[in-house]
């Protein structure tokens, strides 16, 4: 039954590459989001923070059009980056990356936010005393202490852009080889006649893939946990 | 020389404090509640006051009718407290060169060796400060604000979450640091320590000074 297609193994590299650029990308502004939430006072503050929920709730064909009329080849962002950078994201695989990105960010924030939540801000305050500047406190202070939360944010963000599929397709299209992750090819598949043990192959490589997402996300948060209560 | 002219509204609570001080150590006595842990964090830069001046060797550090508040990272005010603070993902030797390095100092093995000396800490070194015990960890968190080479050192309670037989076992360290000659203002609610320890006193009452002058007014 693992005899898998080209076709088959294309999508799931893909599907692999796509989840880790996002999560990758994504974590920086996740952190600097997370942090503005959790440390700071301001105004439009609840705004800001329904705005970076709004992919959890919002219908993922909605942000998917949404993300094609901005970042389409005709779109007010999209055309500029296209004129200004060379940089596409419409029917390729970086648009599948953006949208991903986009779609898991909510949960790769809210994890984040709360473990600088639950940094002792007393800690940061004898930091200051010590001479360390505040991004230097955040660096040498908060950002470890919380790290086995940004660690969960990272793999709850990526199994999210693993198995994200409405946004993506209506962004970029199902395309072979460029756009085509596990999700889509699935879908493909079981609307394909004899396509049923194909589909189960990915479904069953899904799972694997999900799976050890969760088991390293534990083991993560436990050795950061551990080595942060220093026995 | 510390001169000290604020006031502070806290909810309730209003700290109204003025004072200056010559002395090496001075002791801030009054009961708890009283506002000396609002003095000491607005004296560290922690706290700004809603009036009033703070000025250290002629530094003025804060001035609420010219707008200047000189953030507490550029104050080198040192500061240990009650419950130490150590940094829990760091061993104790980063812990001691936390300062050192966010001052940009450069290394400086003589004075580190001079400090963990003087403060019995060597063979702590490479542990976190998880497996150290209450009075290790107030030595610690000493020699952690020392060797970011302070110009005052602020001292909360340092003994209040220890019990008598750990104050006893810290005390001396204290007495050791006093005769360094480094600068220090020492809260305390017990009269006892600061007697052994103070060279003036300052009385905080419900956020007022009630009393300025030499271990005397103790009594």
């Amino acid at each position: 039954m693992f005899d898998l297609s080209p076709a088959e193994s294309t999508a799931i590299l893909l599907s692999l590459k796509v989840a880790s650029i996002a999560t990758l990308v994504a974590t920086p502004f996740g952190i600097a989001l997370a942090w503005l939430l959790a440390r700071r006072d301001f105004w439009g503050k609840p705004v800001l923070d329904a705005l970076v929920h709004l992919p959890l709730v919002l219908p993922p064909v909605v942000t998917g059009y949404l993300l094609l009329l901005a970042f389409g080849r005709r779109g007010l962002v999209g055309g500029w980056l296209a004129d200004n950078f060379g940089v596409v994201f419409a029917f390729r695989w970086t648009g599948a990356a953006l949208a991903c990105g986009l779609m898991s960010f909510p949960l790769l924030v809210r994890p984040i936010r709360l473990s600088i939540e639950a940094v002792d801000r007393r800690l940061e305050q004898a930091a200051s005393t010590l001479g360390a500047a505040p991004w230097r406190v955040f660096a040498t202070v908060t950002l470890p202490l919380a790290l086995p939360g940004v660690l969960a944010g990272m793999v709850l963000g990526f199994a999210k852009a693993i198995g994200e599929f409405g946004a993506t397709i209506t962004f970029v299209s199902n395309i072979p080889g460029e756009t085509q992750t596990i999700s889509s090819a699935v879908y493909s598949l079981i609307q394909t006649p004899d396509g049923d043990s194909a589909a189960a192959r990915l479904v069953v490589i899904s799972i694997v893939i999900a799976m050890a997402a969760l088991i390293a996300s534990e083991w993560f948060a436990r050795r950061a946990t551990q080595r942060l209560h220093g026995n | 020389m510390l001169r000290v002219d604020v006031t502070k509204q806290l909810g309730e609570f209003s700290l109204q404090a003025a004072f200056e001080s010559q002395g090496r150590v001075t002791g801030l006595f009054g009961a708890s509640g009283a506002g000396k842990t609002s003095l000491v964090n607005i004296i560290a830069g922690l706290l700004r006051p809603d009036r009033g001046v703070i000025a250290l060797d002629g530094e003025t550090l804060d001035d609420t009718s010219a707008g200047v508040h000189v953030p507490p990272h550029r104050r080198r005010i040192g500061y240990v407290f009650q419950d130490a603070r150590l940094f829990p993902h760091l061993d104790v030797r980063q812990n001691l060169d936390y300062g050192r390095r966010m001052n940009r100092l450069a290394a400086d093995p003589a004075q580190r060796a001079r400090i963990t000396a003087l403060l019995d800490i060597g063979h702590l070194l490479e542990r976190r400060p998880g497996q150290l015990s209450g009075g290790e960890r107030q030595r610690v968190a000493l020699g952690r604000a020392l060797l970011s080479k302070p110009r005052l050192l602020l001292l909360d309670e340092p003994l209040g979450s220890l019990d008598e037989g750990r104050k006893g076992e810290i005390l001396p360290y204290l007495m050791r640091l006093r005769d360094e000659g480094i600068p220090m203002v020492y809260v305390s609610h017990d009269a006892a320590e600061l007697r052994q320890l103070a060279t003036q006193i300052v009385v905080l009452k419900n956020g007022r000074v009630t009393a300025l002058g030499g271990v005397r007014v103790l009594a």
